[in-house]
């Protein structure tokens, strides 16, 4: 194997193990917000006990994200330094951007956020959260804004191979970057709340520490309430958006082979796309549905891959595959909030239909699995660019041998596999042992008139 | 614009060396605990700091890339697997304080904590010694071979590091701990301190043979008016800090060993620029453009302040002896 092929399967290794923390981390980040200030407001000493649960499976999460995001920082230089040198003038910025706006606030405040309870007041601790939440999503806007440009280039000069800047508003808002930042933090905040959700469910129907789980449930559901829905309309928009600036992407993503000439183009439910032939086998298509899609009327038109010469055409199956499965567990998810809306007005509660807890846990990870799905399709849909129309991954390559990069993916490929397990054993461990509602509060932290969890219950029996 | 970067650049990269040297001194120390309770407290000294000790690596590497490109895209390349392997001790480093805090059996992860770190530490050496040994580079890319860094001497800078990182370590500990733990960091800062300045000396000594620009740049002018400040500082701050270790001081220790890194990362700097890769890259050849430098510059000069004032700020929070505190 050669140095580009190593270099990507590294690359795609590393992301994909990566994607995995943030995307939680984000969406969590935002939920011990608004649990921390339930907690702050409604003085219910059980959104303190809430907090301090999840807050452990933030840590722990957190830690790898960490970790493994600083491999990829340096992969850049490793194993695409050519890349890095002829884009460095627009590009670097943005990720140097990232450290200093996102990564500092988030490590300056998680000190405090996870050791400072007995050390600093309630608002300075909710101040901390909010901190390592704002560093979160602060972090999300300036890796998508680098990926944005990556996907559809603006604000730069080429010449001589070599990318200068001309605009740095337009290197930072480009075309594709508000439906790629939208997607991606809503993705996260979606993602969180139905992993906080199935957990939760899966300790109703197992009957522990009921109370605690059906307030963890309820705020969960009320956010994947929010951000379900948002989510199928965003990335309504992302596509039409892909259409317009990246057509041969969108025409893979929906196997779409030939230009509508007159009538609508189909919008294709089932393919097996043959990329010699230049066809699909066994279609099952929807008569004009991707005009109306994509152009919002029954016969506009929608460019097919072969008006692109087949040598810059991106993997057809993979890309129409790793789509369909993603929007497939975003509708999936859309109808799991809405009937948990529907047993909230109909029954006022979200934990007596076992059925709904059950599909609860089914989907558990399958936000997770969304994300890396929708990174595939727009990774993989970028190829064989690095920067699109631009430069291909090839010419990006460093000058290192093949040797190298076998050897460190190596490591990486027992490295992951080590440390992905030991991570999920210890989460494990954590849910197992449950919240701890026993434990003294920092007295610090008790507000004057709290709402202890047994007068809460009486509360909640009789409200 | 280029000089103002080539400052902020060497402020960033000793923010890191010295920081996150704390910590991984903390980590290559922690061999030497006796019980599960002194490891405990080992970790807990560094657990609410440790991560944005280490951020100052990710933003100088970004900073780095971004204000000198060829720096970035080189050195990465032509330093691929001491860079690598710096990382992956990073990351045993880095998930052994959550998964020890969570494990049954902490064996494993007490081990990945001190190994992590010694890994990163000695290879953080290694990547040193390599550019210091020269890098080729044709029309601004790597040109060499993958094991060029490779040599005694960069052996040697690794070898350096991990008492230096030691005495860091130690230093801190005898400001943060008590006890049995206390202790034992004087002894150890002691003898790692003697043996910074025996790599001190040896370094010294070795750095124009190995690389005989060094030595015009030493006695050319306007350095030799200047330049034997360094070792001057140095040996004040060895000499102040072997009298405040045995006079048990707990804050001047930490400030003697931070002022002998800081003279020896003046003096390398010294001897190096305006070289930023040895021996054909200039912080010149090697800058981005004007316009990239003034954005970033811009955004540094207005966030750069509040992140200083917000990480001070936790260390305050954290101040004093280390108190038990899981989350």
């Amino acid at each position: 194997m050669d140095t580009v092929t190593l270099s990507r399967v590294q690359f795609a290794l590393t992301t994909m193990f990566h994607i995995l923390f943030p995307v939680l981390t984000i969406g969590l980040a935002v939920y011990l917000v608004l649990v921390e200030f339930l907690w702050l407001w409604t003085k219910r000493e059980i959104y303190y006990r809430m907090y301090r649960f999840w807050v452990r499976i933030f840590a722990i999460h957190f830690a790898v994200g960490v970790v493994s995001g600083i491999v990829l920082e340096f992969e850049f230089g490793t194993n695409f330094s050519r890349f890095s040198q002829a884009v460095a003038n627009v590009f670097a910025p943005l990720m140097a951007y990232e450290g200093m706006t996102a990564f500092f606030l988030e490590a300056g405040f998680l000190g405090i956020m996870l050791f400072g309870w007995s050390r600093v007041s309630r608002p300075m601790h909710f101040a901390a959260t909010c901190m390592v939440a704002a560093g979160a999503n602060l972090s999300a806007f300036w890796i998508m804004a680098a990926n944005s440009w990556m996907q559809t280039p603006d604000g730069f000069r080429l010449s001589q191979g070599k990318f200068t800047v001309t605009d740095f508003k337009d290197a930072i808002f480009t075309p594709a970057f508000p439906t790629h930042l939208a997607h991606m933090l809503v993705a996260s905040y979606e993602t969180a709340a139905f992993a906080v959700a199935g957990i939760s469910a899966y300790f109703l129907l197992k009957g522990r520490e009921t109370e605690f789980y059906k307030r963890s449930l309820g705020v969960a559901m009320a956010m994947a309430l929010l951000f379900a829905p948002l989510q199928a309309l965003v990335g309504d928009l992302k596509g039409m958006a892909v259409a317009r600036h990246q057509p041969l992407k969108l025409a893979a993503m929906e196997a779409h082979w030939e230009t509508n000439a007159e009538g609508g183009a189909p919008f294709v439910l089932f393919a097996l796309p043959d990329m010699k032939a230049e066809r699909n086998r066994y279609e099952l298509t929807i008569p004009n549905g991707l005009s109306l899609l994509i152009t919002r009327s029954l016969e506009g038109k929608v460019l097919g891959l072969k008006e692109f010469p087949p040598e810059d055409r991106p993997h057809v199956p993979v890309l129409f595959w790793s789509f369909r499965l993603m929007v497939a567990i975003g509708y999936g998810l859309v109808f799991l909030a809405l009937w948990g809306s529907f047993l909230w007005v109909t029954r006022r509660s979200l934990s007596d239909n076992k059925a709904f807890l059950l599909a609860l846990v089914a989907v558990q990870p399958l936000g997770f699995l969304a994300t890396e799905l929708g990174w595939i399709t727009t990774e993989l849909g970028r190829q064989p660019w690095v920067v699109y129309g631009l430069m291909r991954t090839a010419e990006g390559i460093s000058p290192v041998s093949p040797g190298n990069v076998l050897w460190s993916l190596g490591l990486f490929a027992v490295i992951i596999p080590l440390i992905g397990w030991s991570y999920f054993r210890y989460v494990i461990k954590t849910l197992r042992l449950g919240p701890d509602l026993e434990s003294p509060i920092p007295p610090v932290q008790i507000p004057a008139g709290m709402i202890p969890l047994k007068r809460d219950r009486e509360l909640t029996r009789a409200g | 614009m280029i000089i103002v970067w080539s400052g902020l650049v060497a402020l960033v990269m000793i923010l890191y060396v010295v920081l996150d040297g704390i910590s991984l001194g903390v980590g290559v120390l922690f061999f030497s605990a006796e019980s599960e309770a002194q490891r405990d407290t080992m970790i807990e000294s560094i657990s609410p700091v440790w991560d944005a000790n280490q951020t100052w690596l990710v933003f100088g590497g970004g900073a780095i890339f971004a204000a000198f490109p060829v720096v970035y895209g080189v050195l990465s390349s032509a330093l691929y697997i001491p860079l690598i392997t710096f990382i992956s001790g990073l990351i045993f480093r880095g998930v052994a304080f959550e998964f020890r805090a969570n494990a049954a059996r902490k064996g494993p992860w007490n081990r990945a904590l001190f190994l992590g770190s010694l890994v990163a530490v000695f290879s953080q050496g290694l990547t040193l010694g390599g550019i210091l040994s020269g890098v080729r580079v044709i029309d601004g890319h790597f040109a060499g071979g993958p094991l060029d860094w490779l040599n005694p001497f960069s052996v040697m800078v690794g070898a350096a590091l991990v008492p230096g990182y030691g005495m860091l370590g130690s230093c801190y500990l005898i400001l943060k701990t008590t006890g049995p733990v206390q202790a034992r960091a004087y002894r150890q800062a002691f003898w790692s301190g003697m043996a910074v300045l025996a790599f001190m000396a040896i370094v010294t000594v070795w750095t124009p043979f190995h690389y005989p620009v060094v030595m015009t740049h030493w006695f050319g002018t306007p350095r030799i008016y200047f330049v034997w400040i360094f070792p001057l500082m140095g040996s004040i701050a060895a000499y102040m800090l072997f009298k405040a270790l045995k006079a048990r001081g707990e804050r001047l220790p930490l400030l003697c060993g931070v002022g002998l890194f800081l003279s020896g990362y003046f003096g390398l700097l010294t001897s190096l620029y305006p070289l930023a890769i040895p021996p054909s890259v200039s912080v010149y050849d090697a800058a981005a453009q004007p316009e990239t430098l003034s954005f970033m510059l811009v955004g540094s000069a207005a966030v750069l302040p509040l992140v200083i004032a917000y990480s001070l700020y936790s260390h305050w929070v954290f101040r004093g002896k280390v108190k038990m505190e899981g989350y």
